[in-house]
């Protein structure tokens, strides 16, 4: 049986990583992730977990570290945010061609500069094409559920790639919040020990992080591409497992209120629950509008998106970062590309919100949702728009 | 010369996160493949002094049972190095090919 906690999530994120048994840890605090490290290193202190807590002097450290440790066989976890990510940058693509499966949490913050500690997603934006698999998180109870779902996911011999969980700083990280618990021995049956393809021994020598010359390098890069396309299959199966074990259920594209519905609403991370609360107010006065909350960013679920959008007459596309002198924002640009070769598909708009931990609120929502009907009889000027901008 | 060993043809061939998974593999890839001067050793010049099997940055000199230097072609990949250490002035970089 689960446990209800009320904690705070980052703390909680911790408590489901404990529950993986990790033999190796390596992190270096930045806000708004910190917590999850700080809390994991006080649960190896207590000996709750038999774990090596590598207190790096760096980020760049934490994942290489990590990768030493996975090649060798171990079960690693790290969690960064924002320029933390960036001085990991190096090592990020690094760790998904050597198909070494590490799980990282990235509490979302804002890129620099000017200086902003809050949340918005343009730090995993800025490794979308490193070859990790990609979760978002939308609250307490997902973050803690991926947590675990993601080393299962990972480890899967015909996945072996990393995984990051991204749960937005503060909005998530600092919240507390009543989520479910695994118990061990639930977690120990639905995770099994991890047994590594190839593990860096001298009884059984291999070399891993070779070099690759221009003549194997396009077969490296459609082998690295086709693992990341092809372990879509094993996250829906592991999901399904998941929901069979503990009755919450999850997709790559989650619906909400979308029967009838003709104008939607996409939504990325936590933002999504505060747009529920904004489709039910429209349901409440006849307006036809829904919810998409797209949680498997990569590989992206192009297949459950154009279902998702069937019979939709417009779709507003909600994105949290800023992919300057861009068509789009990240989101819309890969929403776009994935239903331009439908014959029908929605109107899109792009609204770019909450950057550096602005506040959106309920009413945003509504009124995203207004333009976007408007939309249809007068085209916006632009393909996008950072909403909410004093003085536009 | 043996010959130099084959890539993988398909992406499928590869193994995961392209592991090495034998050991001492990497000796069938003939690096010297990429030369395109090779060096020539002089015996009238040569000291047998060993410079040259000092600086070779690939370890592909090696010392004959006359005493004599010369490198190993299947992965001597041209740099010149050991012609411009050998004071002696015996060893010549020339044109493959």
């Amino acid at each position: 049986m689960s446990k209800r906690i009320g904690m705070e999530i980052a703390l909680a994120a911790a408590e489901a990583v404990a529950l993986c048994r990790p033999d190796v840890v390596a992190a270096y605090p930045i806000t708004p992730n910190t917590h999850i490290p700080e809390h994991l290193s006080d649960i190896v202190a207590e000996g709750r977990i038999d774990t090596d807590f590598i207190c790096v002097e760096s980020e760049h450290s934490a994942l290489s570290a990590c990768c030493g440790a996975s090649g060798a066989g171990a079960r690693a976890f790290t969690a960064t945010s924002s320029q933390g990510l960036l001085y990991m940058a190096e090592i990020v693509p690094i760790a998904s061609s050597m198909r070494l499966p590490i799980v990282m949490a990235i509490g979302n913050r804002a890129l620099s500069g000017p200086i902003n500690i809050w949340n918005d997603h343009s730090d995993i934006m800025s490794q979308r094409d490193s070859g990790w698999i990609s979760l978002f998180a939308a609250d307490g109870q997902e973050t803690v559920d991926m947590m675990i779902q993601a080393f299962k996911i990972a480890e899967h011999r015909d996945v072996m790639l990393p995984v990051n969980i991204n749960l937005d700083g503060f909005q998530l990280t600092h919240v507390v919040e009543p989520m479910l618990l695994p118990e061990q021995k639930e977690v120990d049956r639905f995770l099994p020990p991890y047994k590594p393809y190839a593990a860096l021994h001298p009884d059984n020598a291999v070399s891993m992080g070779s070099l690759g010359m221009p003549d194997i390098f396009n077969e490296a890069m459609q082998a690295k591409d086709h693992a990341l396309i092809r372990s879509k299959k094993v996250i829906l199966e592991v999901w399904k497992e998941w929901e069979q074990l503990f009755g919450r259920k999850y997709e790559p594209i989650g619906a909400y209120r979308m029967n009838g519905a003709e104008v939607a609403l996409l939504t990325l991370g936590s933002m999504g629950d505060t747009a529920e609360v904004a489709v039910d107010e429209m349901r409440s006065k006849g307006v036809k509008v829904g919810l998409l909350k797209l949680k498997l960013w990569r590989p992206f679920p192009t297949e459950e998106l154009i279902k998702a959008v069937k019979g939709l007459t417009s779709l507003a596309v909600i994105d949290r970062a800023v992919s300057f002198g861009g068509a789009n924002a990240p989101v819309a640009a890969e929403i776009k590309a994935a239903l331009y070769d439908q014959k029908e598909r929605p109107l899109i708009t792009n609204y770019i919100i909450g950057l550096g931990g602005r506040d959106v609120v309920v009413d945003d929502f509504v009124k995203m949702v207004e333009k976007t009907i408007d939309a249809r009889k007068k085209k916006p000027k632009e393909a996008y728009e950072i909403y909410g901008v004093r003085g536009s | 010369m043996e010959k130099a060993k084959k890539w993988p043809e398909k992406w499928q061939e590869l193994n995961p996160g392209c592991m090495v998974l034998r050991p001492g593999s990497a000796r069938e890839y003939h690096t010297g493949t990429w030369r395109s001067q090779r060096p020539i050793f002089d015996t009238n010049r040569c000291i047998k002094c060993g410079v040259c099997y000092i600086f070779c940055p690939e370890g592909c000199i090696h010392q004959g049972a006359d005493g004599y230097f010369s490198a190993d072609l299947d992965y001597c990949k041209g740099c010149g190095i050991c012609a411009h250490e050998c004071w002696p002035g015996a060893i010549t970089m020339v044109e493959e090919g």
